[in-house]
């Protein structure tokens, strides 16, 4: 399976911001009941960007000008939580391609890079300048450099770290690793062979 | 070179390293659900594949179950379609169901430890976050989610970068009234919610050796709130005295050889670990959570917190975002807060000692007036045993509604949820907004004698003065 090389994404971002952004919030548990993840993106975020009679709340992911944006900007320990890949999975079919934070939970991290979603950890400064630069100007081109592991916008470049594995992973296109992994299955069967509980 | 459990189970399942430098983990046990695991065989039917250990694959229904219905179809025909092709796959695929029919359905976190299928030094996996439940056993256990689910399906193996350890030792004794779920909630408070982003946690001390395997269960279970992946208690023999005749247990000869295999993967005196943390027990209070996530908690004798005296720009800021969700006045003491819903259940504390321990103390009480109280077995087994002890007829005499085993209103994917703004005392995991299915809907995460303290006098109270716990 010859996938993608994901060296840089490029596109205009927006902002949502706020510190422990987590599964629930990103995707309502009820948006779960589903048994493919096709018509997930219009739930992402619904409870914090639709009244319950489905009219719009102030968000701006409902904001004209940000419309369009394949960037998502957020705060710290973004994605906390469940490990439903339904969270990442809403975000990329919302449109979103990479989403830089400060910092990323744990299996949201891994589940982002195995659909080829970089997930780029920056300081709070940066993500303010490329918001604020954003704000100022929605049409702002947003580059993140995978490969570099730096941000470009508005004629500035600030640090993005994209975990090593994952930086691999997603620059030499091998980010779902399901090729890989069934190459190892004679491997597997000699690793399982000194395990008891799994070769009875 | 002394070694922790982690390395040693890690060790043992390491296939080979990968192109990335991750490790291609060998996952002896994979238990699946029906919410986060069609997707993944939908996956598998596209490429072809086949599922490579279907004897080391266990499902089970619990997020989508109606509690007070057990009859299908049910009313819900999303909630049908997904039991549908959950039991479709398990044919497809010959993977073993513990469907409602066979009695021994439930939480996905219950089901596998009361079967015995949950053992030390064994590596597992599941779609959902709370899998590091099964840690209490000494395994390495991890939440995943869909298409690694789909990996572990067709090649019994997973993608992962080795974690760290830290060591957290819980010294002394608890006092009178403070519960494994305080010890936990205690934890997350001191070491915040992505503080253990990195690392799998492996939790000693006195207090765990005391503890018995439900306790280790319900901390175990939340360390995945405190942003550690996995969580672990070494194997003793708490340990083997529980898993001793279950189901999937070794039988015969075949038990004494397991156990000594079992008792080589507990740490090593000396080991390394990344970090290490000490609590004095004697320090945990009842704790209830005030705000929208597992550390924003407190003991029940202190204030809500005033973000004018945040440290800091951040904290002031998540207090007050709290405080506005949670319609809470900052500096009040969180006891007497009225609540409207009590919640007993899910796969923290929805066990027999749980019930038992409630019973104990609500035998001869009312719920009060206005408030709705769910008492929600984890598993047909957990609600038989109850039943056979009477303790459904106590909670229900109390004034609990006695229902059917499933997740119920920790996350509010099947019928039990929250209307409104309303405000829940709940033995769950999770107080996120909306997570109980209202998006305004309100929770305070305490221990399951808590909610029961709280749901006779019908405002969050001291269970230990409610009931004279000393």
């Amino acid at each position: 399976m010859a996938l993608e090389k994901i060296t840089s994404i490029t596109g205009r971002a927006v902002c949502v911001p706020g510190n422990d952004i987590d599964t629930d919030r990103i995707i309502p548990a009820r948006y779960l009941k589903c048994i493919t993840f096709d018509s997930l993106g219009e739930g992402l975020f619904y409870d914090v960007r639709k009244n319950a009679d489905g009219t719009d709340k102030p968000h701006p992911l409902n904001e004209a000008r940000f419309k369009g944006a394949t960037i998502l900007l957020s705060g710290a320990n973004f994605g906390c939580g469940s490990s439903r890949e339904h969270a990442p999975q809403a975000i990329q079919k919302y449109g979103f391609k990479a989403v830089v934070a400060e910092g990323f939970a744990e299996i949201f991290f891994g589940n982002c890079t195995t659909l080829g979603i970089p997930c780029a950890a920056a300081s709070r400064e940066d993500i303010a300048r490329i918001a604020a630069a954003v704000e100022k100007n929605p049409a702002t081109e947003v580059v993140i450099d995978v490969v570099k592991q730096e941000i470009r916008f508005a004629g500035q470049t600030v640090k993005a770290t994209v975990r090593e594995a994952a930086r691999d992973a997603l620059v030499n296109g091998r980010w779902d690793p399901i090729g890989e992994l069934l190459d190892g299955v004679p491997a597997v069967k000699t690793t399982a062979a000194k395990l008891p509980y799994v070769t009875v | 070179m002394p070694k922790s459990l982690f390395e040693k189970v890690w060790d043992a399942h390491a296939v080979r390293t990968l192109a990335n430098g991750q490790t291609q983990l060998l996952i002896g046990t994979h238990l699946i659900h029906e919410v986060t695991s069609p997707q993944a065989f939908g996956m598998m039917r596209d490429l072809g594949l086949k599922v490579a250990m279907p004897h080391r694959t266990f499902a089970t229904v619990d997020h989508i179950v109606p509690t007070d219905q057990v009859a299908e179809p049910y009313r819900d025909p999303l909630a049908q379609a997904m039991m549908d092709e959950l039991r479709k796959s398990c044919r497809e695929f010959g993977i073993t169901f513990f469907d409602r029919a066979t009695g021994k359905q439930g939480i996905v976190h219950i089901v596998g430890p009361e079967q015995g299928i949950t053992q030390p030094g064994t590596t597992i996996a599941c779609g959902d976050s709370h899998t590091s439940t099964h840690g209490a056993f000494g395994a390495v256990a991890f939440g995943i989610g869909t298409t690694q689910i789909r990996d572990v399906l067709a090649t019994q193996t997973m993608a992962l970068g080795k974690l760290k350890v830290r060591r957290i030792d819980v010294t002394g004794r608890l006092r009178p009234g403070v519960y494994a779920k305080d010890v936990i909630l205690h934890i997350i408070r001191t070491l915040g919610v992505n503080g253990g982003t990195g690392f799998a946690y492996e939790y000693g001390g006195e207090v765990f050796d005391r503890f018995t395997m439900e306790e280790r269960m319900t901390v175990c279970n939340m360390s995945i709130e405190g942003g550690a992946r996995a969580g672990y208690v070494n194997p003793d023999e708490t340990t083997f005295a529980y898993l001793k005749g279950r189901p999937y247990s070794p039988k015969d000869a075949a038990w004494n050889e397991a156990v000594a295999r079992w008792k080589s993967f507990a740490s090593d005196a000396g080991c390394h670990y990344d970090d290490v943390v000490t609590i004095n027990g004697a320090d945990i209070a009842p704790t209830v959570t005030w705000g929208i996530n597992p550390g924003q908690g407190i003991s029940i004798v202190e204030a809500v917190p005033d973000p004018a005296t945040a440290k800091g720009v951040d904290e002031k800021s998540s207090i007050e975002e709290a405080l506005a969700y949670m319609k809470l006045k900052p500096g009040a003491p969180i006891k007497g807060t009225k609540i409207d819903v009590a919640f007993i259940g899910s796969c923290t504390n929805g066990r027999l000692s749980d019930f038992q321990e409630v019973a104990r103390f609500v035998k001869g009480r009312k719920v009060a007036a206005g408030v709705k109280a769910i008492a929600v077995p984890g598993s047909q087994i957990v609600a038989a045993q109850c039943e056979k002890l009477g303790l459904d007829k106590i909670l229900s005499e109390a004034g609990f509604e006695w229902r059917a085993a499933g997740c119920s209103m920790c996350l509010a994917m099947n019928p039990d949820k929250l209307v409104g703004d309303q405000l829940c005392a709940s033995s769950s995991n999770r107080n996120f907004k909306g997570r109980q299915g209202s998006p305004t809907g309100r929770t305070l995460l305490m221990s399951p004698l808590m909610v029961a303290a709280a749901a006779v006098t019908g405002a969050v109270a001291d269970a230990r003065e409610v009931f004279a716990v000393n």
